[in-house]
């Protein structure tokens, strides 16, 4: 073949390739969205298989999983960009971020049970699921956190100190300010990545629920939506009409992911856009 | 305005010891995972043979036998079977991506690859029962059409963005000389792909084959659900079987904790993220050769 054709050749099967990929997105929200829409209905939320308490633990969960991480996932993140030396110690604490963010989510599950279920004995708890997914979410916050901490540019530091301001004057009037975009971004992947995690959850919050709608009590177990699906589709309850409440709940669950990833991360894109612009 | 200026000073060191403790609590937390779960898995062994637990298929804890092959199996081949349908498309939308397509394909690309990877595991495994194991069973004429294909290719889907993401940044990342020499020698753009630009990146692509498997081996919901759940051997392709995740899904509720067993279950969890550590140093050895290019 002449590299002329070859060129031709590849380049369409590149094209092919990409847009294979892209319309197997497409097909596959179109197909959860086509199965899971025609269920919504006010029994599907409300009704006695209603799964609005799942809604409700999913957000629950979420909020106290965030609660528990930002503040370590931040503040090594900040250590990590602004104050460690370039040394053994530092080196391990990297080695360690990225291990802890190859973990398989299952091995944090079965951590989480050994320390919050048998250790401290609580059983299957909201609160006990929410401080094993906050383990999830360390390691991505704390690398999203120092790559924006660090693309700040070097002179608004240095600006800031040879004003005489010290480094925590500076990181809360001038860094933390500058890379805000950037982390917030980073929380909204890393809250969608939280919202549909199952694996760690079955071991520490359980797959019961709450009869009571919004029980905010964190020592109860607290079944998700992701849990939920899991559980309605590998053991169905006969008698109910899991396959509908299934199809409905992966749609919801899409849904919600959709809403993490587009509406909103376009309100940070632009307010970082007019931040650098400006 | 002393008492100012030294509460200023406070806030500064106090920040600063926060900041240290919180990234010691990292490593703590790592040490302390691999130390609890290390615990619990190895001592499976008071009550068990090591060497059937690696060299045995056969699982009938009933009867103390603790044979975890059949889900080191399982969980090896839906790997190898992911990377082997995932890795190259995944590694020619990368290309695709950084070198071929026009910036508004791009910039439709890049949140479709955020997207695939937002997508919760267990719909993965939803769509995995409704379409690839009806798929499989009626093409392969399988009793179920659960197995190790199913798990495969809906590991395969689930790889793709950290495939595309991390080699088109390896891609980008090159100097733009290289291709500019390349192209102004006569070499068309394919020739320029194939012979320059991709080695050159090799080492991104290799970190992202290795956090693929990673992520691959260590998928639970989404290969539980359409594996079949059966501790045999995998006799072909398409019949049920068990991967390490899957199987710690399964028996975990069953079994009292502490129970060699449960023990068991952890060993296997143990082995997971032990293999996910060595990847790790894998990609670390795999970035260090790429920066001494």
């Amino acid at each position: 073949m002449k590299p002329r054709q070859a060129d031709r050749l590849a380049t369409s099967l590149l094209w092919l390739a990409a847009s294979s990929i892209i319309i197997l997105l497409g097909w596959f929200l179109v197909f959860i969205l086509g199965r899971g829409l025609p269920c919504f209905s006010l029994e599907f939320f409300t009704g006695r298989d209603g799964v609005s308490s799942q809604l409700f633990n999913s957000f629950y969960i979420l909020l106290l999983s965030l609660v528990f991480s930002l503040p370590v996932g931040i503040g090594a993140g900040i250590y990590l960009a602004e104050y460690a030396p370039a040394n053994k110690y530092t080196d391990l604490i990297r080695l360690s971020t990225e291990s802890l963010a190859t973990v398989p989510s299952i091995v944090f599950g079965l951590f989480g049970m050994i320390i919050f279920v048998q250790v401290f004995g609580l059983g299957f708890t909201i609160l006990g699921g929410a401080a094993t997914l906050a383990l999830l979410n360390l390691p991505i916050l704390v690398r999203v956190t120092e790559e924006s901490v660090r693309s700040v540019p070097e002179n608004y530091k240095e600006a800031s100190l040879a004003l005489g301001a010290n480094m925590w004057q500076t990181l809360r009037k001038v860094i933390l300010p500058t890379a805000l975009p950037g982390l917030m971004t980073g929380i909204t992947l890393v809250a969608g990545r939280a919202l549909g995690e199952t694996a760690i959850l079955i071991f520490t919050a359980g797959m019961n629920v709450s009869r009571q709608l919004f029980d905010v009590n964190p020592l109860a177990a607290g079944e998700t939506l992701a849990v939920h699906l899991f559980a309605v589709k590998s053991n169905p309850l006969p008698g109910t009409n899991a396959d509908q409440i299934a199809d409905g709940t992966a749609a919801l669950l899409i849904i919600v992911v959709l809403i993490f990833n587009l509406c909103l991360s376009l309100p940070i894109r632009f307010y970082q856009k007019r931040l650098l612009g400006k | 305005m002393a008492h100012r200026k030294s509460a200023v000073q406070l806030y500064n060191h106090m920040a600063r010891y926060l900041f240290i403790s919180s990234a010691v609590l990292v490593s703590l937390i790592i040490i302390s995972i691999i130390w609890f779960v290390g615990i619990q898995g190895l001592s499976t062994f008071r009550q068990a043979s090591i060497l059937e637990f690696f060299t045995s298929s056969y699982w009938n804890p009933e009867t103390n036998h603790y044979g975890a092959l059949t889900f080191i199996t399982g969980s090896l081949a839906t790997t190898a079977i992911a990377i082997i349908l995932g890795g190259p498309l995944g590694l020619a939308a990368a290309v695709f991506m950084a070198e071929i397509a026009p910036p508004k394909v791009r910039s439709l690309m890049r949140p479709a690859t955020e997207l695939f990877a937002g997508i919760p595991s267990v719909v993965y495994g939803y769509v995995g029962i409704i379409v690839f194991v009806d798929l499989i069973r009626k093409t392969t004429q399988a009793p179920t059409g659960y197995g190790l294909l199913a798990g495969g290719i809906v590991l395969a889907i689930m790889i793709l963005p950290t495939v595309i993401s991390i080699s088109e940044d390896s891609l980008r990342s090159l100097p733009a000389t290289y291709k500019e020499a390349s192209l102004a020698l006569g070499a068309t753009r394919w020739q320029t792909i194939r012979k320059i630009l991709l080695p050159a990146a090799m080492p991104g692509v290799m970190t992202a084959v290795i956090l693929a498997m990673a992520r691959a081996i260590g998928e639970t919901m989404a290969v539980q659900m359409v594996i079949g759940n059966s501790s045999r051997f995998p006799q072909s392709l398409v019949a049920p079987t068990s991967t390490l995740t899957s199987n710690i899904v399964m028996e975990m509720g069953n079994t009292p904790f502490g129970s060699t067993w449960n023990n068991a279950l952890f060993m296997m969890s143990l082995i997971l993220l032990l293999i996910s550590l060595i990847l790790i140093i894998l990609v670390r050895i795999s970035v260090r050769r790429g920066a001494s290019y």
